[in-house]
């Protein structure tokens, strides 16, 4: 009989794609849903890891670092994002800079929060005006080949990207962890 | 110069000083290739008109980003020493910045701040520094000890002099007056951008 590996959590496939993609610093301001991905990349001594006050920040230094030649990424939640029109139209857009972000949505398939859920229905609007690629991964057999595939088109075309964690990835039972 | 010496002075009594002329200064005493951040408006157009090194980014939107960038410049680069410029407006918008870099504690970052107590470039309305903010000691507050007002232009030089050594990261305030800018940043995003990497590449 034998012995079966145990299956990838998601945070564990995007943590993998992240080295394999030489992606060395990871700017995040905190959500429970990414808890996971969060906690292993501060075990993980490949990374930098800096969690600043705010988002804006956070896509500062990742700007910065990728202009000084170190790959960075950036996490956050929903409400996050909302806070980034301004940064993403007025440096990130104009400049060209590859930035990645990970999003994972809240406000949406059974949140509480009614705060959460309209800022929800703001970010793909957002995205969508700022021309910037987006794709929500909602199948774990996806996400390696979406977060990597993501990645390497960002960088390679000198564009943003948003990698949106569903709650049918984050949330429903056997693919969460 | 002693580390009280050199925090002693206040608000009140630090001389009001030219952002140009700061910048020249500035930019004189830059031997090493350092990376210098310009923050949007007038400070990165003073920034422009001192000699467009390659070393030398404009930021033109993202208000409050300059210390951001330079954080992750000076993370990427350890060996290099990086400069961010912000105004005091732009600065009052992104505080939560001041503990990020304490935080990280990158000996090659310095943040110089104008302070000018107004928003110049879109009327001259007062900042909070008019009404009693006093930036350096919410840097202070923030835990980066190593920062301080320049009384005046020789003290001004001094503190770069320590800073650019190493002692980082510090920070320096300066008042200045509502001169105009001595130019123009070209606006051209991408170009800028290439030409800053270009001008930092290891």
């Amino acid at each position: 009989m034998s012995v079966q590996s145990p299956v990838k959590t998601w945070a564990e496939m995007i943590l993998q794609v992240l080295k394999d993609n030489e992606i060395r610093l990871v700017t995040y301001v905190p959500d429970n849903v990414l808890r996971p991905l969060i906690d292993a990349l501060h075990a993980d001594p490949y990374f930098t890891v800096i969690c600043p006050a705010r988002e804006e920040e956070a896509v500062g230094i990742v700007a910065g670092a990728y202009m000084a030649g170190m790959r960075g990424i950036t996490l956050m939640q929903t409400s996050g994002f909302a806070t980034l029109p301004n940064a993403l139209a007025s440096l990130v857009r104009p400049y060209q800079f590859p930035l990645v972000m990970v999003i994972s949505e809240r406000g949406t398939l059974g949140d509480f929060q009614l705060g959460q859920a309209v800022v929800c229905r703001t970010m793909r609007p957002v995205l969508t005006s700022l021309n910037i690629e987006h794709f929500a991964i909602e199948r774990l057999d996806d996400v390696e080949f979406v977060a990597d595939r993501m990645i390497k088109q960002a960088f390679t075309t000198q564009e943003p990207a948003a990698i949106i964690l569903s709650p049918l990835l984050t949330k429903k039972s056997n693919t969460s962890h | 110069m002693t580390s009280s010496e050199k925090h002693a002075v206040a608000r009140d009594t630090a001389r009001v000083m030219n952002r140009s002329d700061l910048t020249r200064r500035l930019v004189a005493k830059l031997k090493r290739n350092e990376a210098v951040i310009g923050g949007i408006g007038n400070t990165n157009f003073d920034l422009w008109a001192s000699g467009q090194r390659p070393q030398n980014f404009y930021m033109l939107g993202s208000m409050g980003l300059a210390i951001p960038l330079a954080l992750g410049v000076a993370t990427a680069q350890p060996q290099r020493h990086v400069v961010a410029l912000e105004g005091d407006g732009s600065l009052l918008m992104q505080l939560g910045t001041l503990g990020t870099v304490a935080m990280r504690a990158p000996k090659n970052l310095l943040m110089i701040v104008w302070d000018n107590g107004v928003y110049q470039i879109t009327g001259s309305q007062k900042t909070l520094t008019s009404h009693g903010v006093d930036l350096v000691a919410m840097a202070r507050a923030a835990g980066l000890a190593n920062s301080a007002w320049a009384r005046d232009e020789a003290h001004f030089d001094a503190l770069l002099e320590d800073a650019l050594a190493g002692h980082g990261p510090a920070f320096i305030a300066a008042r200045t007056d509502e001169a105009k800018p001595a130019g123009t940043t070209e606006r051209d995003p991408v170009k800028i951008r290439m030409r800053f990497m270009e001008g930092i590449a290891v």
